[in-house]
């Protein structure tokens, strides 16, 4: 008796602290959207509702979502067939490379775009000295084709991951087994691979579509001013126009929208058949044979070098190239090898954009990182264990409210955020906390799909035999659960070290001037003229984009004693 | 087993006292919006909560100690000073300053207001570089705290937009249009006269503008077009601006240094929305020493909008008494003097001289079309939203 009631205080406590949190930081800017919306429309009408205002940036960001996520699975569903079914030379590489978008803040890869395609990029740079033209003759920046391109390119390791998988893993009993009964190859795919497959692509599908309906990043530093999808809006709504409560409409449509979306994939992800279709191993990968494999290979492979390393690559070399002339800098430029933008990067030159140049910023966003990782493990911890031990319909609930922040998106986290904490004692003082707080939210779906798993795959009976040798429940979590966890543990700490590291939308509406994060920096420094600006917004880029990667890295080959299997797989990627 | 029974009765206090205190650091936590005065009156989130942080500043003394006191002034990207002049202001008032520069006038202005006019202390200590066109949004918003510095007596009235000197004027400057003589020449275009030769299609994509929402040139010159054309025929120029491909830049960086043929950007517009003083720039930063200057301004009848710039000390600022001595420092004649040649636009102190090269290369005009401040206040939002509706939606 007394027992049962101590594990319900136990678990209430547990529940206390992640409830809490998600009440004030989650729920209350999202009720501060809606009371904002709807006391202006007491105190003054719909003088603020505009119905264009609202249907064009709605009717873009389907628009574009669709086209990218048609273009993406393109690309993807070749390319997953091609990294699943066929052993080539640099094939590692190679999936390494297609894996890596996955992981790159946006303002890199508009930056890595800008660098490739841009005014002043290396397609431009060389058309213009081969036809010995002018001006560039390639302008898509700014335009549609390269928000669809950057989306495609960030959007394809999605269906590679989780076609891909499949497709690994599909049995091939099953498709010799239609040979058997005399099924042409077509009719073999057609029939017996394909209703297997057709789950994950529609759940590849739809996360697709909700990451391009959502983008942010991509479409304002790529799509310039004629272009917004209900994020950009948003924000263009806050800081150009200045109207609030028009802002707050377009928040609340862009809810709606994305968690029917969410609710969407869920029920087409979810679709389940038989585990025997599914192999456990995955040795089916063979050497292209005939011209036709061949052709196919070759082609795939040029095609995803040009879509995933180019960018990267352009990037980085661009860095270190002067082109043209700084900003009121005249005469003669010495163009070539460089690495002034870098080391601009440490100089705090008085007139710079920001208050403490480059460096601070470096230093910000590390800083930031640094407490976002600690609020978001140790919220998402006590809510993983909170739900494990819960009941089950009760644990679904809250799981699922924990889920909530991924289909919020973080520029409404951004404007609610402005809209509730922009008193004291939040603003007091030179520190903003408000911002890894925000950054957490964004990290906590993350945390909790990494430690669930984990928590669950802990035999109880283990816990069970170190109670009755006499271990404290202190002892037994120490014990025995956290060397278990500590792989879950430290990937979740590597997420949150990256997604704090990237993030730009909530960034953009809570760093001030005095206390930029480095992808404001960037997109600052992007978007100023001359040559100094973009080289330094280059360098930062590239130097986040190695951040980020070396820190995915670490979390691919961390080998810690604990759970076993890579807790980076299908399950929290379907959640990003 | 017995001796287990009194710790659990103690685990269980701590969990109570546990309990307890979540629950107060929650209910402190959320007090700031339970107190009173704060839900009362008006929604608006900004005046709302200003009401707890006013007590902010009680005129801190300025000690004179050895470590120099911080200033920070907020303006936009075009802002530059000469090096000396700084540096003289900070060893005679022991001080260090800051300039953050934060987009063009309009984005740096709505993003002050949003995040740090709210806050117990504000971003900055000055504003530098708010002008007529968007002056009323920011009184609006109560951002500044009126000074009456003494040189004041000595401008123009003209220019004293505020008449509770919450601002004081610093520069003046004429928004109109400029032409990259060399590509006209070239191309044996005659230059537009008026606003409507514009929309000829023979000017189709030549011309770069600024986004009034977030570019002060960029609202000038919309009021300018207002202001001549009236609102009505003022819509239908736009529009054919519109369809004549007009380039869109945010701010005025972006149009001058990117897209504009006769700037060191090398752009492709041979027309910018800038000032009429930009020509001397060109002419005196250019590489080789040239007879004139390789651009020119179109100041003819209808096509300039008179821009007067202003700065204001940022309410609840802990620097007051050094805020004041910097916006005399603007208003000082060796500032004023330097002005001309650093940002290219006019001083407002009659006695400050005007650099020679400078009065002889800005062409001469007399006419220009402003607004009544009250006639921009009232209207500034809706056209601005109209024109975004008309141009970008």
């Amino acid at each position: 008796m007394s027992d049962s009631k101590r594990s319900k205080l136990n678990i209430f406590l547990l529940w206390l602290i992640p409830i809490s949190f998600m009440l004030l930081f989650f729920c209350r800017p999202l009720l501060a959207i809606i009371r904002i919306v709807f006391s202006s429309r007491f105190s003054q009408g719909w003088a603020f509702f505009s119905w264009s205002q609202l249907t064009r940036p709605l009717f873009f960001s389907f628009q574009q979502a669709f086209l990218s996520t048609c273009l993406t699975l393109l690309v993807g569903l070749p390319a997953a067939f091609l990294f699943a079914r066929y052993d080539f030379p640099a094939r590692k590489m190679l999936r390494a490379f297609s894996l890596i978008p996955f992981i790159l803040p946006t303002v890199v890869v508009a930056a890595a775009f800008n660098t490739l395609i841009g005014p002043r990029g290396w397609i431009n740079l060389l058309l213009m000295h081969l036809f010995n033209l002018s001006t560039p003759p390639l302008s898509i920046l700014n335009k549609l084709p390269a928000i669809l391109l950057a989306h495609v390119f960030y959007n394809t390791s999605i269906v590679i991951r989780i076609v891909g998988q499949r497709l690994e893993r599909l049995n091939p009993n099953l498709i010799e087994a239609a040979y058997v009964l005399h099924a042409s190859p077509f009719q073999a795919w057609r029939s017996v691979a394909l209703p297997l497959l057709i789950p994950s692509i529609g759940g590849a599908a739809m996360l697709a579509f909700l990451f391009n309906f959502t983008s942010f990043g991509v479409v304002l530093m790529l799509g310039g001013p004629g272009y917004a999808t209900l994020e950009v809006a948003i924000y263009k709504q806050v800081f150009d126009r200045f109207n609030l409560p028009m802002a707050g409409v377009l928040a609340i449509v862009q809810l709606l929208v994305t968690w029917l979306i969410a609710i969407v994939q869920n029920r087409v992800g979810y679709t389940r058949f038989g585990n025997n279709s599914m192999a456990q191993v995955s040795p089916f990968r063979h050497r292209p044979k005939g011209r036709l494999e061949k052709t196919f290979v070759i082609m795939m492979c040029i095609l995803l070098v040009l879509l995933f390393v180019m960018p990267l690559l352009s990037l980085t070399a661009r860095s270190f190239v002067t082109l043209d002339a700084a900003r009121g800098e005249r005469g003669n430029v010495k163009t070539g090898f460089t690495f002034r933008y870098y080391t601009e990067l440490f100089r705090n030159r008085r007139d710079s954009i920001f208050y403490a140049g480059p460096l601070a910023a470096i230093q910000h966003s590390l800083l930031y990182s640094f407490i976002t990782m600690i609020i978001a493990t140790v919220i998402g911890l006590l809510a993983s264990y909170a739900i494990a031990d819960s009941r089950k319909r009760f644990s679904r609930i809250i799981e699922s409210l924990f889920m909530l922040p991924l289909g919020a998106g973080s520029v409404i986290l951004g404007l609610g955020f402005l809209l509730t904490f922009n008193h004291a004692p939040w603003t007091s003082g030179s520190f903003p906390i408000i911002l890894p707080i925000a950054h957490a939210l964004i990290a906590l779906p993350f945390v909790v799909r990494t430690m669930l798993p984990a928590i669950k795959s802990i035999p109880q009976n283990l816990r069970d035999a170190a109670s009755v040798m006499g271990a404290s429940p202190w002892r037994v979590r120490r014990e025995v659960d956290f060397p278990i966890l500590t792989r879950a543990l430290m990937v979740s700490l590597a997420f949150c070290f990256t997604i704090s590291l990237g993030e730009f939308g909530a960034s953009g509406f809570l760093a001030n001037a005095s206390t930029p994060t480095v992808p404001i920096a960037i997109f600052r420094y992007l978007s100023q003229p001359g040559a100094l600006n973009y080289g330094q917004a280059l360098a930062m880029s590239t130097l986040l984009m190695i951040t980020s990667v070396a820190g995915s890295f670490f979390i691919e080959h961390l080998r810690l004693p604990g759970k076993t299997g890579s807790p980076t797989s299908m399950k929290h990627l379907t959640g990003k | 087993m017995y001796e287990v029974q009194p710790m659990r009765i103690m685990k269980k206090n701590v969990r109570v006292i546990f309990v307890l205190m979540i629950i107060l650091a929650l209910l402190t936590a959320c007090n700031p919006e339970t107190a009173p005065g704060r839900t009362e009156g008006s929604d608006d989130f900004l005046n709302q909560s200003r009401g707890s942080c006013v007590s902010g500043y009680a005129g801190q003394p300025t000690n004179a100690t050895t470590k120099p006191q911080q200033l920070t002034v907020m303006t936009h990207d075009s802002f530059s000073v000469s090096r000396d002049l700084i540096i003289a202001f900070e060893t005679a008032n022991n001080a260090t300053i800051t300039f953050i520069k934060s987009g063009d006038t309009g984005s740096a202005l709505n993003r002050l207001i949003l995040t740090s006019a709210t806050s117990e202390q504000p971003e900055a200590d000055v504003f530098y570089g708010i002008d007529n066109t968007f002056l009323s949004r920011a009184l609006d918003h109560q951002l500044f705290d009126p000074y009456q510095p003494a040189t004041l007596k000595k401008i123009p009235e003209v220019f004293k937009l505020d008449q509770h000197f919450n601002v004081v004027p610093i520069n003046y400057a004429d928004v109109c249009i400029n032409y990259d003589k060399a590509w006209f020449d070239e191309h044996d275009l005659p230059i537009p006269q008026t606003l409507n030769d514009l929309i000829n299609p023979i000017y189709k994509g030549l011309l770069v503008i600024e986004n009034p929402a977030t570019s002060s040139p960029g609202l000038c010159f919309l009021m300018a077009t207002i202001a001549e054309l009236k609102e009505d025929t003022a819509r239908n120029f736009w529009i054919s601006l519109k369809e004549n491909d007009v380039v869109i830049a945010s701010d005025w960086e972006t149009a001058y240094y990117t897209h504009f043929s006769g700037s060191s950007g090398k752009g492709h517009c041979p027309m910018v929305v800038s000032y009429a003083t930009s020509p001397a720039a060109e002419w005196i930063y250019a590489e080789t020493q040239l007879d004139e200057s390789p651009t020119g301004s179109i100041v003819e009848p209808g096509m300039v909008w008179r821009q007067i710039e202003c700065a204001g000390i940022l309410k609840n600022t802990p620097n007051r008494a050094l805020a004041e001595l910097f916006i005399d420092f603007l208003l000082s004649k060796a500032f004023q003097e330097d002005i001309p040649l650093q940002m290219f636009v006019y001083p407002v102190l009659p006695e400050a001289a005007l650099p020679p090269e400078f009065e002889l290369l800005t062409q001469a005009h007399d006419s220009y079309n402003t607004m009544n401040p009250s006639e921009i206040a009232e209207n500034r939002d809706r056209w601005v939203n109209d024109w975004t509706e008309w141009m970008l939606d």
